[in-house]
């Protein structure tokens, strides 16, 4: 026991001592967290449009008024012919062009239909698919509005109301979900990058050896290497959350000692990936790709930025071998939800499989024995 | 030039002999692509709900038809009552709800109105959003379909470059920034802290190799590696995942180098400002990899995000090279179009080069 606490007393000096990393560890989470919480968002802001008005009537002013004073749209151009208006499509300038035909006057007063154009930039599919749901709303408002005015209301006419109720969230803050997500995000990029680079800079530098000759047994040479960052990693998530709850005021339904336990475990597993890693490489630079490579998997797959729902079901299956997704899922479900026990032990045993198995990996690859 | 011209031969000889890196050079941003490019969409599609009804009226049965039927939405299990979805909610079971109110017309030629509700899981509120729109688009949609209102007004849509809103025309573009950005300064980000850590950067220092020159022949010796990444990942674009290439080819591949370059003066002036690889590691990942993914607009559009981010996301390159990528690509954008990127793109490189040969210069007054 005095050899592993030794062996973790050194480690503990080792990260003190390296000031740049040690500000870099407990300031990169923070600043990032408090920034890029803010970038997160699908929310359309105002979409940028052109007017096509190919009438300029009483009735084509009205529609295109609707379209100005919804405060979904901001009209940047009125033109005359489509082909002009595309001009602005091409150059980013408006992502959407309304095409009001010649003959929308004589339609609303005879009720015959006519065509209008919605000619919407489609680069991003999901915000066109937006546009058009919001454009044809305005637009059958508006028809609406003609008919009750030329003509009493036709008899089977049943209106509709649709109510929209978004629960746990009813302001639809995006902050709620990407705030603990970004959270869970940078402990792990903090937390996995050092694990990965701790083995192998001892054995770059040749300090490894030094460590083999010494009676220290393979699982306490690689707790003691973990048990630092994990540390690390809790104290950064309770700053964060602390963060979260101050600056962002995310509302935290749940229990936080859940919360904690989950992490516990979840730490363990990613940190030992990290140590697994380290064990397995030659250099640091090698350590740098790998543990990038991974990373990336892990963040981009993980459910926080793009939904799970949308991957191909073979890119699901990968993502189900994904703690970070399983911890984001967590985080969510107790933060947002105030979920219980009940609810999460099936992703906290997910997880600490994962990270028994991990470990026990990290343990076995370590050779006290140089190759 | 003679000493240069070695220099980069060093260099170049240093990245061809560590096999197992080069491997992993070459290999990750296929491997990366390939997968991202896949699982990277935010296309709806089969996302669970429930569609309550409790009046049982045989129209409202053709609704949770008339929504399955569009491929976004299944139906998951049956749910009878409001409780019965807020559990389904929280557990993650179903992502919204339906519920039709109990005083639904049965007979949809009869004044009246029809009620609907639709709860969405707003734990995700990007999803929420969109899956509620949607869900009330189609409702509206199959309600005036039941002949339950005379549309007067019909609207024919057209939707330019990506006529069936595949997300993977968006992403793709956006993962070779982020792919070619990342390897490249992951590349020369450790290079010259690697040489200081190993003390080989003393040698280099009294070597006739002026501090300009160290800089160039780092960037030098790493310009056909990335140059490859850049040919296969733009041809795993165009060829695996049929992104269309509208615009010119010679345009793009300039502006692809500027941007190589760029990311590999920044990784090298990371290094310079880094005594350790494990600093430089953790600049070039730790501080890059979030910015780059959110702020660049690879996955989130900078006109959503506040008027403060939208200045801060003028900084990264990938942002400028990103909106350069997509304007060729898929608009088939010229050179009056992408001027502004290209420009701003060679400015950074400059400002990076410069600033790097300045940091070097100090450590060798030191």
């Amino acid at each position: 026991m005095t050899t592993f606490l030794a062996l973790l007393r050194k480690e503990f000096i080792q990260i003190i001592r390296n000031r740049p990393i040690l500000v870099m560890m407990i300031g990169l989470p923070i600043v990032q967290l408090l920034i890029l919480a803010h970038a997160a968002t699908f929310e359309l802001r105002s979409v940028e449009m052109i007017v096509v008005d190919q009438e300029r009537s009483a009735e084509s002013r009205r529609l295109v008024q609707s379209f100005a004073s919804g405060g979904f749209f901001s009209i940047v151009g009125h033109e005359d012919n489509v082909d002009m208006a595309l001009g602005y499509i091409e150059s980013s300038e408006a992502m959407f062009v309304l095409v009001i035909p010649p003959d929308l006057s004589k339609s609303v007063q005879s009720g015959l239909p006519t065509k209008l154009q919605l000619l919407i930039s489609g680069e991003d599919g999901v915000r066109a698919g937006l546009i058009q749901a919001y454009a044809n709303g305005i637009i059958q408002l508006q028809a609406r509005s003609y008919l009750l005015e030329s003509m009493p209301v036709p008899k089977g006419a049943s209106s509709i109301e649709i109510r929209e109720l978004f629960a746990y969230n009813p302001e639809l803050d995006y902050k709620f979900f990407m705030v603990p997500g970004i959270l869970v995000l940078l402990v792990t990029l903090v937390g996995s990058l050092l694990s990965a680079m701790n083995i192998v800079r001892e054995k770059e530098i040749g300090t490894i050896e030094q460590l083999n000759v010494t009676p220290i047994r393979r699982w306490q040479f690689i707790s003691a290497k973990l048990f630092p960052f994990w540390i690390i990693g809790l104290v950064e998530l309770a700053f964060g959350l602390a963060i979260a709850k101050l600056v962002f005021n995310i509302p935290m339904m749940g229990s936080l000692l859940l919360v904690f336990m989950a992490a516990a475990v979840y730490l363990l597993a990613v940190l030992s990936i990290g140590l697994l890693v380290s064990t397995v490489t030659n250099t640091q630079q090698q350590a740098m790709f790998i543990a990038w490579f991974i990373l990336v998997i892990f963040i981009l797959m993980s459910g926080l930025f793009t939904p799970i729902q949308s991957m191909p079901e073979w890119a699901q299956m990968v993502t189900r071998l994904n703690p970070v997704s399983y911890f984001i899922e967590i985080m969510r479900r107790v933060l947002l939800k105030g979920a219980g026990w009940m609810s999460i032990q099936g992703l906290v045993f997910a997880l600490a499989v994962y990270a028994s198995i991990m470990l026990s990996i990290a343990v076995w690859r370590y050779r006290k024995v140089a190759a | 030039m003679g000493s240069l011209g070695s220099f980069i031969m060093k260099e170049v000889r240093h990245i061809l002999r560590d096999k197992r890196t080069l491997l992993i050079l070459f290999g990750m941003p296929i491997a990366q692509l390939v997968l991202f490019g896949y699982a990277i969409r935010n296309e709806l599609n089969d996302v669970p709900i429930a569609v309550v009804y409790l009046s049982g009226s045989e129209e409202v049965s053709k609704l949770s038809n008339h929504l399955t039927a569009s491929g976004y939405f299944t139906l998951a299990g049956v749910y009878r009552t409001e409780a019965e979805v807020w559990d389904g909610l929280e557990s993650g079971e179903i992502k919204a709800a339906v519920l039709v109110e109990p005083d639904y017309p049965s007979n949809l030629n009869e004044p009246g109105s029809a009620r609907f509700q639709i709860i969405t899981d707003g734990s995700d509120p990007n999803m929420a959003q969109t899956v509620s729109s949607q869900l009330s688009a189609m409702i509206r949609a199959w309600h005036q379909s039941s002949g339950a209102s005379f549309p007067t007004l019909q609207t024919e849509v057209r939707l330019l470059y990506n006529p069936e809103m595949k997300s993977v025309y968006l992403f793709v573009p956006g993962l070779m920034a982020f792919i070619l950005m990342l390897v490249s300064a992951l590349m020369t980000s450790i290079s010259v802290a690697r040489e200081k850590e190993m003390g080989t950067m003393e040698l280099l220092l009294v070597s006739p190799l002026k501090p300009i020159e160290i800089i160039i022949g780092k960037v030098a010796a790493y310009i056909m590696l990335a140059g490859v990444n850049a040919l296969t990942v733009t041809l795993i674009a165009v060829y695996v995942f049929g992104v269309p290439f509208r615009g010119s080819f010679v345009l793009f591949s300039l502006l692809t180098i500027v941007y190589i370059v760029t990311s590999l003066a920044l990784g090298v002036l990371i290094s310079t400002k880094s005594n350790t690889q494990q600093t430089a590691m953790m600049i070039s990942l730790g501080a890059l990899l979030l910015p780059v993914i959110l702020l660049s607009g690879f996955i989130f559009p900078i006109k959503s995000m506040p008027d403060i981010l939208q200045m801060l996301a003028q900084v990264p390159p990938a942002k400028w090279y990103l909106e350069a990528a997509r304007s060729i690509m898929l608009k088939g954008a010229g050179l009056n179009v992408v001027w502004v990127p290209l420009v701003v793109l060679t400015g950074m490189m400059f400002a990076f080069i410069v600033l790097a040969w300045k940091n070097l210069k100090e450590h060798l007054d030191l």
